[in-house]
C-alpha cells in the first residue's frame, strides 16, 4: 500500500521548514534509514531519513519550497509493482501528528455588543521613521554586532557561541567579523565562566555572557548576584559589573521540567541587577543594545519561541530603547492588561478577542522588569480602573503579584475590581503534550479573567 | 587501551556473545525507531540517541549484580534499555504518554525506575555526578555491597561539581564507578576545543582516584575492565574511573545537523569500528552462529521494538488531573 512522506518536525520548535534539496527522484527504490531530502528548518539544515523501505512514487513538493507546513505530505511512497495512481485516493498519511500548535480558541460569543476599534496596533511604540522586517534572532545578533563594532572591550562569551554558530544561531556570522579573541567558545562550565566574566568586568571589560538557556545559568547564579550584582554595593561605589547575562528563558516546547523555567520573577528580587524582557524584535534590538552599554549587570531573558518571529524595526542605526520604560502596544479604554515577552502574544489575542467582545483593553508591554516602569502602568490603570497581569512564571511571587501590590498601594481608589493575574501553573513542567499546554498560561485564560474584572 | 581480541578467539562463551548481540542490537533499533518517530511528530523536545555507544552499557551491565545502581544524563535510552527496563514503557515515555516510565511527565531526558536501580535521566549537564555519588553513600552507609554506576560525557567532564565529587568519593571511599563516555563531542565542541587534558580519566589522580581508558566499542573489553571496576568497589576500595573511547553517529540531539564533523569520519567509526558488527564477526568467524541464527535475532528485535512503538502510539495521553498529581509525597 502507498504511503504519504510527511514533512517532519526537527527542532523542538518547528512548525514549518523549507525543503531545500531532494536527494532520491521518482522511481528510487529507498531503504529504510536512506536520506530523502535535506530540510532547512527554523535553526540549521537538516537530513531527513526514510522510516520505510520502498519506492519513490511521486514527489508532491518540489526542492526549494519554502513555508511548508510539518506533517504536509511531502512525497508518495509506494510498493513494488504499485503506481501512484493505483493508489491515490487510497494514500493513507504515513503519520499522525500529535501535537499540532492550537490557534487561540476563540471565546464563546453570546448576543455580541459592538466590536470596538483598536487603536494604534500593532506597532504603536515605535518611534516616526523608516523601518524594516526581521527577526527577533536577527534583531538580537545586529544589536551585539554593532555595539561589538561601536566598543572594543565587548566581547561575548558561551557555549557554542563561536564555531557552532550559536545553539540557537543568535551569535551566527559573529565569529567570522569579530574573531576568537572576542567570540569566546566555553567549556561546559557555567558557573566557572559565569565568575570569569565577572571578573573581566572589573578588569575593564564589558562582557556579554551567553547561557545556552537560562535554565542553565542556575548554575552560575552564585556568580550573578553574589558577585555581579552586589560589588558596586560593597565596594562603596568604586567597581560594578557593566556586563550582559543573555539567552533563551522560559518554555520552549515539550522539553520538559528541568529546561521549561522562567527566571523572571527570581532575578527581578534582586537589587542591583537590571532585568530586560524584549517581546518584539525591535524591543530586542534596542534594549540589548542599551543593556550592553549600562553600567551594571543586565539580565537580558531571551524567548526561543519569539526567536523566529518578525517585527518591524527602525532602521535608524542610534535606535535605543531606555531600561525601565514601558510601551503601551495597544490603546483602550475599559482594562489594563499588563505583560511582557511571549505573555504579550496571549495578551494582544487576547484584547483582539475582547474587542469584539465591545471591551477595550489597553496592552502594556513592561520590557524591562528591574526597574519596571509603575508610572506606565499606574497611569493606564488610572484611566481604566481594572487590570490583569500576564506572565508564563510561576504564581507564588510573580511579577503579577508585585503589580498587584504597588497597584493596590498606589491607586486603590481607582479600582472597580481586584487585579487578576494570570501565570503558569503552580507545577514544574510536564512533559507530556496535553499537560503542558495546560501548564502554561493560554489567550482563553486572559480573556476569562478579563472577564471576570470586567464583570462580565 | 585493550586491544581488540582477535576474531577467532573471542574471550567469551556462546550464550554471552549473543546475549550482548541482542541487547547492542535492541538500542540500536529502539533508537532508530525513536528517530522516526521524532520526525513524525510522536515524539517531542530533545531527544538524544544513543546510537554507536551500545558497547558501554551492555559490557557494564554485564558486570554488574541484582541491587547495583546506575544515574545518568538525557542520553539516557540504552541505559534503560541494558538495565532491563521495558522498551514499550521508555517509548511510551518518549511519546509522552500514561505508558510511559514517568506516566508522560518525565519524557525522553527524564525517567526513572526504582525497581531497575535507574535513578535518571538528567537534564543538566554534571548533575547526575554528585547524585550517583550520593546513591554509593547510602550503600555505604547502610553496609551493603552495591555498586552505582554513574556515566558522565567528555562535556560534562569539565563541570566543576564533577571534581567536587571526586574528591568526597575517594575521601570516603564510595563504592561508585565514574563512567565517563567519551563520545568525542560535548555537542559541536570536540573535546580537544575544550580542555588541553589529553585524558579524562586521569584527572583523577589529582584525587587518588583509579581508572583506566577502555575501548568502549569493545564490549568484551568494557566488560573486563567493569569487572575490576566493580571488584575495586566491593572490596570497599572505591571509586574508581572508567574513561570508555566510544563515539556517537548521529547528531548531538534531533535538532543537531552536525557539521562540526565529517561524513567520512562518521563512517569510519562505523564501517571499523562498529559495536555491533564486531560482535557478529566474533558469532560468525567463531562459528558460534550462523547468518540465519543472526537473522532470526534480528527478526525478532524488530518485531519487540516495532511492539514498543505501537504501544507508544496507543496508550493514552495522561488525564488532565495529573497536572497537579505528583508534586510533594
Ligand atoms: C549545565 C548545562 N549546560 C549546558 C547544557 C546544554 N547541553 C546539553 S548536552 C550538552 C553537551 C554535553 O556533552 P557531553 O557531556 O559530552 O555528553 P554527550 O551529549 O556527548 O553524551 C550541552 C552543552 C545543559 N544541559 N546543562
Ligand atoms: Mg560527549
Amino acid at each position: 500500500m502507498a504511503t504519504e512522506v510527511l514533512m517532519p518536525a526537527l527542532s523542538p520548535t518547528m512548525e514549518e521548514g523549507t525543503l531545500a534539496k531532494w536527494l532520491v527522484k521518482e522511481g528510487d527504490s529507498v531503504k529504510s534509514g536512506q536520506i530523502l531530502a535535506e530540510i532547512e528548518t527554523d535553526k540549521a539544515t537538516m537530513e531527513f531519513e526514510a522510516v520505510d523501505d520502498g519506492i519513490i512514487g511521486k514527489l508532491l513538493i518540489a526542492e526549494g519550497t519554502a513555508g511548508v507546513k510539518v506533517n504536509t505530505p511531502i512525497a508518495v511512497l509506494v510498493e513494488d509493482g504499485e503506481t501512484v495512481d493505483d493508489t491515490a485516493p487510497a494514500t493513507k498519511p504515513a503519520t499522525v501528528a500529535a501535537t499540532v500548535a492550537a490557534a487561540a480558541p476563540v471565546a464563546a460569543q453570546a448576543a455580541a455588543p459592538a466590536p470596538v476599534a483598536a487603536k494604534g496596533w500593532p506597532h504603536a511604540d515605535l518611534p516616526e521613521g523608516p523601518t524594516k522586517t526581521m527577526t527577533v534572532r536577527e534583531a538580537l545578533r545586529e544589536a551585539m554586532a554593532e555595539e561589538m563594532r561601536r566598543d572594543p572591550s565587548v566581547f561575548l562569551m558561551g557555549e557554542e557561541v563561536g564555531e557552532y554558530q550559536g545553539a540557537y544561531k543568535i551569535s551566527q556570522g559573529l565569529l567570522d567579523e569579530f574573531g576568537a579573541k572576542r567570540v569566546v567558545d566555553t567549556p561546559i562550565t557555567e558557573h566557572g565562566f559565569a565568575g570569569i566574566a565577572v571578573g573581566a568586568s572589573w578588569g575593564g571589560l564589558r562582557p556579554i555572557v551567553e547561557f545556552m538557556t537560562f535554565n542553565f545559568a542556575m548554575q552560575a547564579i552564585d556568580h550573578i548576584i553574589n558577585s555581579a550584582a552586589k560589588t558596586l554595593y560593597m565596594s562603596g561605589g568604586q567597581m560594578g559589573s557593566p556586563m550582559v547575562f543573555r539567552g533563551p528563558n522560559g518554555a520552549a516546547a515539550r522539553v520538559g521540567a528541568q529546561h521549561s523555567q522562567d527566571y523572571a520573577a527570581w532575578y527581578s528580587a534582586i537589587p542591583g541587577l537590571k532585568v530586560c524582557m524584549p517581546y518584539s524584535a525591535a524591543d530586542a534590538k534596542g534594549l540589548l543594545k542599551t543593556a550592553i552599554r549600562d553600567p551594571n549587570p543586565v539580565i537580558f531573558l531571551e524567548n526561543e519561541i519569539l526567536y523566529g518571529r518578525s517585527f518591524e524595526v527602525p532602521t535608524d542605526p542610534d535606535f535605543t530603547i531606555p531600561l525601565g520604560k514601558a510601551s503601551i502596544l495597544r490603546d483602550g479604554d475599559d482594562v489594563t492588561i499588563v505583560s511582557f515577552s511571549i505573555g504579550l502574544t496571549y495578551a494582544l489575542q487576547a484584547a483582539e478577542i475582547l474587542a469584539k467582545d465591545g471591551i477595550s483593553a489597553e496592552v502594556v508591554n513592561l520590557r524591562t522588569l528591574r526597574p519596571i516602569d509603575y508610572d506606565t502602568v499606574l497611569a493606564s490603570v488610572m484611566k481604566t480602573n481594572r487590570c490583569v497581569t500576564v506572565e508564563e512564571g510561576f504564581p507564588v511571587g510573580s511579577i503579577g503579584d508585585h503589580l498587584a501590590s504597588t497597584i493596590m498601594q498606589r491607586a486603590f481608589d481607582y479600582l472597580d475590581a481586584p487585579v487578576v493575574t494570570c501565570t503558569g501553573k503552580d507545577v514544574p513542567m510536564p512533559y507530556a503534550a496535553n499537560l503542558e499546554k495546560l501548564a502554561l498560561t493560554t489567550t482563553a485564560d486572559v480573556v476569562a479573567a478579563v472577564k471576570s474584572v470586567c464583570y462580565r | 587501551m585493550v586491544a581488540r581480541k582477535p576474531a577467532d578467539r573471542p574471550n567469551a562463551s556462546k550464550e554471552d556473545l549473543l546475549k550482548y548481540y541482542r541487547e547492542m542490537l535492541l538500542i540500536r533499533r529502539f533508537e532508530e525507531k525513536a528517530g522516526q518517530l521524532y520526525g513524525m511528530g510522536l515524539i517531542g523536545g530533545f531527544c538524544h540517541l544513543y546510537i554507536g555507544q551500545e558497547a558501554v552499557v551492555v559490557g557494564l551491565e554485564a558486570a554488574a549484580k541484582d541491587g547495583d545502581k546506575r544515574i545518568t544524563s538525557y542520553r539516557d535510552h540504552g541505559h534503560m534499555l541494558a538495565c532491563g527496563m521495558d522498551p514499550k514503557g521508555v517509548m511510551a515515555e518518549l511519546t509522552g504518554r500514561i505508558g510511559g516510565y514517568s506516566k508522560g511527565k518525565g519524557g525522553s531526558m527524564h525517567m526513572f525506575s526504582k525497581d531497575r536501580h535507574f535513578y535518571g535521566g538528567h537534564g543538566i549537564v554534571g548533575a547526575q555526578v554528585p547524585l550517583g555519588a550520593g546513591l554509593a553513600f547510602a550503600d555505604k552507609y547502610l553496609g551493603n555491597d552495591n555498586v552505582t554506576f554513574t556515566y558522565f560525557g567528555d562535556g560534562a567532564a569539565n563541570q566543576g561539581q564533577v571534581y567536587e565529587t571526586y574528591n568526597m568519593a575517594e575521601l570516603w571511599n564510595l563504592p561508585v564507578v565514574f563512567v565517563i563516555e567519551n563520545n568525542q563531542y560535548a555537542m559541536g565542541t570536540s573535546m580537544k576545543r575544550s580542555t588541553k587534558s589529553p585524558s579524562m580519566w586521569e584527572r583523577g589522580a589529582a584525587y587518588g582516584i583509579k581508572g583506566e581508558a577502555v575501548d568502549g566499542m569493545d564490549v568484551l573489553a568494557v566488560k573486563a575492565a567493569g569487572e575490576k571496576a566493580v571488584a575495586t568497589c566491593r572490596a570497599g576500595d572505591g571509586p574508581y574511573i572508567l574513561e570508555m573511547m566510544t563515539y556517537r553517529y548521529r547528531g548531538h540531539s534531533m535538532s543537531d545537523p552536525a557539521k562540526y564533523r565529517t561524513r567520512e569520519e562518521v563512517d569510519k567509526m562505523r564501517s571499523e569500528k562498529d559495536a555491533i558488527d564486531h560482535v557478529r564477526d566474533l558469532l560468525l568467524q567463531g562459528g558460534l552462529a550462523s547468518d540465519d541464527d543472526l537473522k532470526a535475532i534480528d527478526k525478532d528485535i524488530k518485531a519487540r521494538v516495532n511492539e514498543a512503538a505501537e504501544f507508544a502510539k496507543d496508550s493514552p495521553e495522561p488525564p488532565l488531573a495529573d497536572l497537579w498529581t505528583d508534586i510533594y509525597a
